[in-house]
């Protein structure tokens, strides 16, 4: 548990997203307030449509809000240009993704990669060093030269996890990351994401449908129609509750 | 991205997709190799047409008649006033009037057939004096010259080119032989060298004494000084000397014809240097159009480009979203697409000029229709045409760059 005087990683005050079709407008965020502090592990649930995930592109910094205000590490995201935004995606933020969303052309070595060739002035030997750091930290040293297609769900999301985590940012967050695994594969990846939270003090956003990974969070978010309905934290007073739950899993 | 990067990804990309590859660059091979071609043989022929007028000498001068007389009147020697006399022709001899003249050689036409025994041949003859072999810079392979005398006596002798010679005698020797040129009975007293590959070739002419020619070929009448000429060859005292030679001509034939200050010339000087010129400006604009040509096919194949670089653009949609949400600007991805055009139609270049080089070089002295083909390949040529493969790849790539930059990162990843 992070100690001392909390640090806001994620600031939204009254931020909605609209979407305009045809004549009607479709309100994915309505009037959303949230603080997420540094540390924090925050599962989002909620029915489907409800808006999880244009709220999760909004923080990525993928999509803007239409109205309100997203303040990112003490950063208005809204002052940002198109360049600093794509810069912030790299630097301050890594984003899991339901699909894995991995280059299949690519080894999971190159893949995990790409946020640092973007980021300029890093030399390919470091590139590939932090790279194999990171596919070390999610448990695939054996699997640096495989391609996609060569590689299970969970080991694809495992890749993915990696690359949002090469560039060592504080933020991670991932839009039901175990929407496409098996069981045995989500509870490796949301393994994965709770170690990365105790172990690393990463703060993690982690949208789901899935009890099990919601009962890794601290605290849980759970939305309905583009508004938050529940916000609450989630009590872990034993190890051993924990290890009962992982043994249910198995 | 930096450069090397920027060229590595596109070498992926493009090697990705080998066959599609291949073939978008065929367009662009096809292109850059048919410019290379085509110049090749463009440049081949200009220099050729050029060395071939050298051999005449470049101390040669030709006057022909008539003010607006083609510029090609040398050809034919053909103005359509009958405003050279043999009598200008002799003016131009004199040493205080004509300094700088060497020679003066006029010449006539004639044209009809020329009959020995069952063989006939049609024939473009000349009219000559003893000066034309040197002004025209012939020989005599066997027998001799028209002589002055021959000129002054209008004998009934004639000169025969090589292919003539052969047509009408095969292999004997024609000297001391007759033939009739237009049912009047010549003898033959020389034949001439085979000039072949000069531009003015005799081979397939006659030659006969100038007055022979006037009075018994075309049937002309009047004094012999007044015989009219096709044209007048004048070699001037060396080639330096060719432009003050030109102004004594011009200075004589004026006064001769009492042509007024503001009145034109009514014969027209042409020099070697001159028919160069003409010539090669012919030829310029040859090349300039087998260039366009070869270049719409380089054009061809940069749509062909622009084609792939759309249909990849949007295959590769989703890659642009994930590229762009782990950290990719906007320019970055213009960047990849533009590389991978370039790329494309750089190899493509590099392999057309290779192509083109080839072609030219084993194409260099092949016949066509009986005309030998040369070629020169021109470094510059080649540069240029890798430099505008790049440029197609440039400006045919920057469309689908700017197509995949402008995606939305969002709706790139839910492509499917
Ligand atoms: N680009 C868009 N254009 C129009 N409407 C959109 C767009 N993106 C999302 N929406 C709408 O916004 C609402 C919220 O969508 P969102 O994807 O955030 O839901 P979600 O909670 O993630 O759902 P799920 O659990 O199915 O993933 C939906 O009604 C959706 O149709
Ligand atoms: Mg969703």
């Amino acid at each position: 548990m992070t100690s001392g005087t909390p640090t806001p990683v994620i600031e939204l005050t009254n931020v909605s997203r609209e979407f305009q079709l045809g004549t009607h407008s479709v309100r994915a965020l309505d009037g959303i307030s949230l603080t997420i502090q540094l540390g924090e592990m925050v599962a989002i649930i909620g029915p489907s449509g409800s808006g999880k995930s244009t709220l999760m592109n909004t923080l990525g910094c993928l999509d803007q809000p239409s109205s309100g205000v997203f303040v990112l590490n003490g950063q208005n995201v809204s002052d940002l240009s198109d360049n600093q935004l794509a810069e912030t995606r790299s630097h301050q933020l890594g984003f899991v993704f339901q699909s894995y969303n991995l280059l299949p052309r690519e080894t999971a070595l190159s893949n995990v990669e790409l946020p640092l060739k973007y980021s300029g002035g890093i030399k390919g030997k470091d590139r590939r060093a932090a790279a194999r750091a990171a596919l070390d930290r999610v448990g695939l040293s054996e699997r640096y030269d495989h391609r996609p297609m060569q590689m299970s769900g969970g080991e694809q999301q495992r890749v993915a996890i990696a690359r949002a985590l090469v560039r060592n940012p504080e933020l991670i967050l991932a839009d039901e990351p175990t929407g496409n695994l098996d069981s045995k594969s989500s509870a490796e990846v949301i393994e994965m994401l709770r170690s990365l939270n105790e172990d690393d003090g990463k703060t993690i956003v982690v949208v789901t449908h899935d009890p099990e990974v919601a009962e890794a969070a601290k605290r849980i978010i759970a939305f309905r129609d583009g508004q938050i309905v529940e916000d609450r934290p989630i009590d872990h007073p034993t190890d051993s509750v924990t290890d009962e739950t992982n043994e249910n899993a198995e | 991205m930096n450069p090397g990067l920027l060229i590595s990804t596109a070498f992926g990309s493009v090697g990705a997709n080998k066959l599609r590859a291949g073939l978008t660059l065929l367009g662009i091979v096809i292109g850059v190799s048919s410019v290379i071609a085509m110049m090749a043989v463009g440049r081949g022929a200009q220099i050729s047409v050029t060395s071939r007028i050298s051999e005449l000498g470049t101390d040669l001068i030709t006057v022909s008649p008539g003010a607006q007389a083609l510029r090609f009147a040398f050809f034919g020697g053909g103005g359509n006033s009958d405003v050279l006399s043999l009598e200008d022709a002799l003016s131009l001899k004199d040493d205080v009037f004509a300094p700088d003249v060497r020679l003066v050689a006029p010449e006539n036409s004639f044209s009809g057939s020329a009959v020995v025994g069952s063989e006939s041949t049609f024939v473009n003859g000349v009219g000559i004096t003893a000066e034309y072999l040197e002004a025209r810079n012939l020989s005599i392979a066997s027998g001799r010259n028209i002589t002055n005398a021959d000129v002054e006596n209008i004998a009934l002798v004639a000169v025969l080119g090589s292919e003539v010679s052969e047509t009408l005698f095969g292999q004997r020797n024609p000297v001391g032989a007759t033939l009739k040129i237009s049912s009047r009975e010549f003898t033959v007293v020389g034949v001439l060298d085979s000039q072949e590959g000069t531009i003015f070739n005799p081979d397939n002419s006659i030659l006969v004494p100038i007055n022979t020619a006037h009075y018994r070929l075309n049937n002309g009448t009047g004094l012999f000084n007044s015989i009219s000429l096709g044209s007048i060859n004048v070699l001037a005292s060396s080639e330096d000397t060719v432009d003050d030679a030109r102004t004594d001509v011009s200075t004589v034939l004026r006064l001769r014809h009492e042509l007024a200050a503001d009145e034109d010339d009514d014969f027209l000087i042409t020099t070697q240097q001159d028919t160069i010129e003409t010539l090669e400006g012919t030829q310029g604009t040859f090349v300039i159009l087998l260039g366009s040509i070869a270049g719409i096919s380089l054009l061809v194949g940069g749509i062909g480009v622009m084609n792939i670089m759309l249909v990849s653009v949007t295959e590769r949609t989703r890659e642009i979203g994930i590229r762009r949400a782990v950290g990719a600007k906007r320019r970055d991805i213009l960047f990849q697409f533009v590389a991978e055009a370039i790329l494309m139609t750089f190899a493509g270049g590099i392999l057309g000029v290779l192509a083109g080089w080839a072609i030219a070089y084993f194409g260099n002295g092949a016949t066509v229709d009986g005309d030998i083909i040369e070629t020169v390949i021109e470094t510059h040529i080649a540069i240029i045409a890798l430099g505008v493969s790049v440029a197609v790849g440039l400006f045919f790539g920057i469309y689908p760059a700017v197509r995949a930059a402008s995606l939305n990162p969002i709706e790139a990843l839910r492509h499917e």
